[in-house]
């Protein structure tokens, strides 16, 4: 098990995942870590995981956690709003929690993002839970022909193909911090 | 035309682009801190490319991991190679991947379906 954590200064937040993750079936942690998510940080923190995995998990549902990890962290790293603590701001902080057990492997990221996002991103999500294999695979394929990559270099296919690939419902939430900001807790299940 | 070589890093793949040598490919990993600025000069001498090719290229993918940025860039790349075969060349597109990794075979699929170049399907161990 890796513990890092950036700072203990923004605790709440460590509080709203912990509560969520004492209510799942799920010990047995991989990697916890909190702080701002770079892309330096991406990759360490995906390398950490791919390591530990490595010779112990079966390649398939080691790729599909490196996949999901990325994908995750790289929406924080790129969407993530920036809040202030005491003065300090905090651009693309975020948080991870990857645990598992003996059927499956669970990636959790939170992060702050603009409260009118909330509603928008719920219904995606929430789209994309309804959706068949045949249908994601087409919407995938659509945004891939049709959509714009945006200035921070995101496809818009990363939830879409994280639902795929996964092949199992996301699991979503809002935590309502203040009139502007929400903080948003995203879960993937990978099975083994 | 000049090859261009780019090295291997850990986040992004090596690229030969090699018209002498006849040898085109990228190996690797692709999860580019910018994806643009990553595949922009690619593009740019894929374009270039365009107006003069080899009688034949075979473009190899031996790509061992992507994010899903770089397969829509990795698309770009292939729509290129499309116009080279809607020009009347003659364009294959290898797609390589390893024997367990069921994903990067699919995605391999996946991109035949989508565009109207001539795939062959590689699988190394």
């Amino acid at each position: 098990m890796a513990v890092m954590s950036f700072s203990g200064e923004s605790k709440g937040f460590i509080n709203y995942i912990y509560d969520r993750y004492t209510n799942l079936s799920i010990k047995d942690i991989t990697l916890v870590f909190e702080g701002q998510i770079t892309h330096q940080v991406m990759k360490a923190l995906t390398g950490l995981v791919e390591e530990q995995l490595d010779e112990v998990e079966d390649d398939k549902v080691l790729r599909r956690v490196y996949h999901v990890m990325v994908e995750s962290l790289q929406n924080i790293n790129r969407h993530a709003e920036a809040y202030e603590y005491r003065g300090h701001p905090y651009p693309g902080m975020g948080l991870v929690l990857v645990a598992k057990n003996n059927e499956r492997f669970q990636v959790t990221t939170g992060n702050i993002i603009e409260h009118g996002h909330a509603g928008e991103i719920s219904m995606f999500l929430g789209k994309l839970n309804n959706m068949d294999s045949d249908g994601l695979d087409d919407l995938y394929k659509k945004q891939m022909r049709e959509g714009i990559l945006s200035p921070k270099g995101g496809a818009g296919l990363g939830f879409i193909d994280i639902r795929r690939k996964t092949g199992n419902p996301l699991d979503y939430s809002f935590v309502k911090i203040d009139e502007e900001t929400t903080f948003f807790i995203f879960t993937s299940t990978i099975s083994r | 035309m000049e090859a261009l070589r780019i090295e291997q890093t850990d986040d992004s793949h090596q690229v030969i682009l090699d018209p002498e040598n006849n040898l085109f490919e990228i190996t690797g990993k692709s999860l580019p801190e910018d994806v643009i600025d990553f595949y922009e000069p690619l593009l740019d001498w894929l374009n270039l490319y365009r107006k003069e090719p080899n009688p034949k290229t075979a473009f190899n993918i031996k790509l061992i991991y992507f994010n899903t940025a770089s397969s829509k860039l990795i698309m770009d790349i292939l729509l290129i190679f499309e116009e080279l075969i809607e020009e009347g060349r003659d364009i294959v597109i290898r797609w390589h991947s390893h024997t367990s990794d069921e994903d990067m075979q699919e995605a391999g699929k996946e991109y035949e379906e989508m565009i109207d170049v001539p795939f062959e399907h590689l699988s190394y161990v």
